[in-house]
């Protein structure tokens, strides 16, 4: 096995895991936890594929700048998000959330 | 077996075992804590791989920013079914779909014959090298990032302020 597909192997198993607790889990904060995991799974690809692919070199690296700074947006319209939900609904289990489908 | 590969597998080991307590926990704030041993693990691969710059960034904005606003959240939104989370009715299903999709990542990443670089490795990018790629060539993207950064942020307070529209 080379190195750029244990690398790769690692971020198949981070993504798995993450998408496992997006689909699992009821709360609204461990499911924004599993997509952080999911995000971190292709910012690792990127990295190995920077590091050992042909075309390698900064643009990889740079292109995992802009996921980290798409996520951090997220996490804060996330929050933004929970509380307004939190206030109105007293709940932040995602499965009573369902208004849309009634 | 050399230093590298044992490094890789021990960082290996404990970013799994981060995103297995994340998604296998029952308490929120374990979950956080969890999730930051996985990013801390991730940012030693990152560091394993020649991105030093990006596992400073792991760390300061993952490790420290995220981190902390999950806990904000878990801390501003407590409810008594938070103690003990359980997962939902679908959750075989998720099993499933996870594994489905392990399986194809990893036949995909074992099977495509990848195109890596002549020397094994490509040469390490410093500092000085990702600042010029940064502003320079990707200019224009980088101003669109810093603009996704503010409106988001202006659309967060706007979102959760405490006064309803009358």
């Amino acid at each position: 096995m080379t190195p750029l597909q244990a690398i790769l192997l690692l971020g198949g198993a981070l993504f798995s895991l993450g998408l496992y607790g997006v689909l699992a889990r009821q709360n609204a904060v461990l499911v924004l936890m599993s997509i952080e995991l999911m995000l971190n799974a292709v910012n690792l690809n990127l990295i190995g594929f920077a590091r050992y692919g042909a075309a390698g070199g900064a643009v990889g690296q740079i292109i995992v700048v802009f996921i980290i700074t798409v996520a951090a947006a997220e996490a804060g319209l996330f929050l933004a998000i929970l509380l307004r939900l939190y206030r109105s609904r007293a709940t932040v289990n995602l499965d009573r959330v369902d208004s849309l489908r009634r | 077996m050399n230093l590298g590969t044992l490094v890789f597998l021990a960082l290996t080991g404990v970013t799994l075992a981060g995103g297995i307590g994340v998604v296998a926990t029952r308490n929120v704030v374990y979950g956080a804590f969890f999730l930051l041993v996985a990013l801390v693990g991730v940012a030693g691969i990152f560091i394993l791989l020649l991105a030093e710059f990006l596992a400073l960034v792991q760390v300061l904005i993952y490790g420290g920013a995220v981190t902390i606003v999950l806990l904000f959240a878990v801390m501003l939104t407590q409810t008594p079914e938070q103690r003990r989370v359980q997962d939902n009715p679908q959750r075989p299903l998720a099993v499933v779909a996870a594994l489905v999709s392990l399986f194809l990542f990893s036949l995909a990443a074992l099977t495509t014959p990848w195109k890596v670089h002549d020397d094994g490795a490509g040469p390490a990018v410093s500092f000085q090298e990702l600042g010029i790629a940064l502003f320079r060539d990707w200019g224009l993207p980088f101003e669109i990032a810093s603009l996704v950064l503010l409106v988001a942020l202006v659309g967060a307070v706007v979102i959760a302020r405490a006064r309803e529209e009358p």
